[in-house]
């Protein structure tokens, strides 16, 4: 198992401190009514997917969650400043305006989807982990959903499936400890997520999701398990959100200490503090770096965003159903 | 008569059944300690408590089928899904439980179960959360479906709906949990059956429900100011079983009609209100039957093309104008 290096540990603090910057500008274009819709966000659990996909080869393995979703996308690959023209619902948006936060999707970068039913992406990573058994590829099928989608049937059956058929899928489950309002031990008979899975006869480990190296070395040998053909693994991260569950969650079901001891461990600082005391970066270095992000952000993103087109009313229809597909009037050799 | 907001018309008919009756529960996700997502059942987890107002798992068709269970040994529930879309998933037991226990068990068992849901389109909440689904409901025998189109109605139906020895779906709108209307002080309980004029006129019917009522509403408003037609507006709060008799009625009354769903076109409440127009009074009919429905399109997100696909008063304004040649 490999650790992290000091060049890795650099790309992967601006990548989560950008995820964090491009989800808090996400919030602010909300608040100026520029994104409408619900709109969930991710500041607090960057570790989690970025651990797993550093360890994954993005871009090449499926991946696919819930609505909560724009920085899986961008991790896959999808050009940020195509997510921010999605969630403007813009013509050049990863779904070309029609989809919104909840449903970004970049089939280029194998990111398979964002969905809004809380475990609906289930069974669908493993009927790609079918496909992908079937065609014989070495790609794998990550799924990330939340804690409370287990309570979904669609959890059990799905993990059922997954062992009997032997399939390439990594369930991560990224455990916040919350569904909407609802605190977990008001939901769920079993706190700890990866104790649900030994009904199902496959490897469930559960780590800190906060720190990042933590998250790689896990899902390294998750990803390796996996890839090697031995069947599915269940990964659960525990970790929290910072913001409310989506921008219209007033948040006021959670203590204000539990949130402090969370702030203590925000995934991005942990990586800041821990590369500042080795000596790999200074406090001016990650305060340029912050402030070359936002400029990014800003002039490469939400720029791209507002000035975008809007989608013609005349295309309402299109992408209903397939065009000129030869099967569909007859006459097809 | 008290002015009342939507929601606050359905907290009320929660709280004066719990308080009457016991057996008479709520459950749904994020029903209890949070008072629910639309407010439906705020401070009912304070007078009431857990074992009645229960936060649920998000199981939805688990626990729907918990709620339709209990309801076999007398127990009274009212279940809420957070979104009409969820309702998918508890298709099973809605339309497998619920609708066909009395009938296969001969009329032994009962399924006296409400379940309320808000439909309908709202502001970019994308496809997975904008669904309107009355006409799936409406296809199941068995079922009573029923959508209020004001406080009033809210209130009054899901009384009867408690009291009603039948499974009850109730399909409210995202949209409209804010809207004040009046509603009586005293109990009051809505017919499941029936359909209502809300505005009375000789010369079109337009036919409403649920928010596509408050489009016919408008509308009527612009014909008859600009355009000297004296259009009638019937609420077809219970959508099944339909009022046949109303129907006929208005149309025997003013021999055209225009039906306006939120919904798309295809097996939907205009589709099944103009055959029940040609079964019962064909011969009335003055011109053709017309429907205002959207688009077939899965909603998209974009807000301009949310708009678009979706009609409003503007568009039955239109319809009427052609209908009468204008
Ligand atoms: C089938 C279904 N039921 C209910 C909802 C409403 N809902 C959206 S997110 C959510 C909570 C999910 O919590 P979790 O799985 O822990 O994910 P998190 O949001 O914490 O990341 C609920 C109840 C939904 N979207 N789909
Ligand atoms: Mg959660």
């Amino acid at each position: 198992m490999s650790q992290l290096s000091t060049a890795d540990k650099k790309r992967l603090l601006r990548s989560m401190l950008y995820a964090r910057r491009f989800e808090e500008r996400c919030y602010e274009a909300y608040v100026e009514r520029k994104i409408g819709g619900f709109l969930h966000l991710y500041p607090g659990q960057e570790a989690c997917a970025h651990g797993v996909l550093a360890a994954a080869k993005a871009g090449h393995d499926y991946v696919i969650t819930g609505y909560r979703d724009h920085v899986h996308a961008i991790l896959c690959g999808a050009p940020p400043r195509e997510v921010m023209a999605e969630l403007y619902g813009k013509e050049t948006g990863s779904s070309k305006g029609r989809g919104g936060s909840m449903h970004i999707f970049d089939v280029r970068y194998r990111f398979m989807g964002g969905y809004a039913l809380v475990g609906g992406p289930f069974p669908l990573a493993v009927g790609i982990a079918k496909g992908i058994k079937m065609k014989g590829g070495d790609e794998i099928s990550i799924c990330f959903l939340g804690d409370a989608a287990n309570n979904q049937g669609s959890f059990h059956e799905s993990l059922n499936m997954a062992k009997i058929w032997q399939l390439p899928v990594l369930f991560v489950c990224e455990n916040n400890l919350y569904g909407i309002g609802t605190r977990i031990d008001r939901s769920t008979a079993v706190l700890d997520q990866y104790k649900r899975v030994c009904g199902y006869d496959m490897p469930a480990k559960q780590v800190d999701g906060q720190d990042i190296e933590v998250v790689y070395q896990a899902a390294q040998e998750a990803v390796n398990y996996v890839r090697s053909g031995k069947g599915p693994y269940f990964l659960e991260l525990k970790t929290y959100r910072y913001r409310g569950h989506s921008m219209s969650d007033s948040n006021a079901y959670r203590a204000k200490e539990e949130e402090q001891e969370w702030a203590r461990r925000d995934p991005v600082l942990i990586l800041r503090d821990r590369m500042i005391k080795a000596g790999d970066m200074t406090q001016d270095d990650y305060s340029a770096l912050d402030k070359e992000i936002i400029d990014e952000i800003e002039n490469g993103v939400i720029k791209f965003a507002e000035e975008s087109p809007e989608p013609r009313v005349e295309e309402l229809e299109k992408y209903v159903l397939a065009e000129n597909d030869p099967y569909v009037r007859g006459g097809a050799k | 008569m008290a002015d009342l907001m939507y929601w606050e018309a359905i907290r009320r008919a929660h709280d004066e059944e719990m308080a009457r009756d016991p057996l008479v529960i709520c459950m749904g996700e994020d029903i209890g300690v949070a008072g629910g997502t639309y407010k439906a059942t705020q401070g009912l987890y304070d007078k009431y408590g857990p074992e009645r107002v229960i936060d649920t798992p998000i199981s939805e068709n688990g626990y729907t089928g918990v709620g339709i269970g209990a309801s076999f040994v007398g127990v009274r529930p009212i279940i809420e899904i957070m979104s009409v879309n969820f309702a998918w998933l508890a298709m099973d037991q809605i339309a497998n439980s619920a609708a066909k226990v009395r009938y296969m068990s001969g009329g032994q068992l009962t399924a006296p179960v409400v379940i309320r849901t808000p439909g309908g389109t709202a502001h970019q909440l994308g496809a997975q959360h904008s669904a309107r689904m009355e006409k799936v409901f409406m296809g199941i025998a068995g079922l009573r479906v029923v959508t209020p189109s004001n406080p009033k109605q809210a209130y009054g139906l899901i009384k009867s709906g408690v009291r009603c020895n039948d499974p009850v779906f109730i399909n409210e709108h995202e949209l409209m949990y804010n809207m004040k209307g009046e509603v009586p002080d005293g109990e009051y309980f809505h017919p499941l059956e029936g359909s209502e004029v809300a505005r009375h006129g000789k010369d079109v019917t337009l036919f409403g429900y649920n928010i596509s009522v408050h489009w016919c509403l408008q509308a009527a408003d612009v014909l008859s100011k600009q355009h000297g037609i004296d259009a009638e507006v019937v609420d077809l709060y219970a959508l099944s079983p339909l009022d046949r008799a109303g129907i006929a009625e208005s149309v025997s009354k003013t021999h055209r009609a225009v039906i306006v769903e939120e919904a798309e076109p295809m097996v939907g409440v205009g589709a099944e209100v103009m055959a029940i127009i040609n079964e019962e009074c064909f011969f009335e009919l003055d011109a053709a039957p017309v429907r205002v429905s959207a688009a077939t399109v899965p909603i998209p997100f974009n807000r301009t093309l949310e708009k678009a696909t979706i009609p409003n008063a503007n568009d039955v304004v239109k319809a009427v104008l052609k209908m009468f040649g204008k």
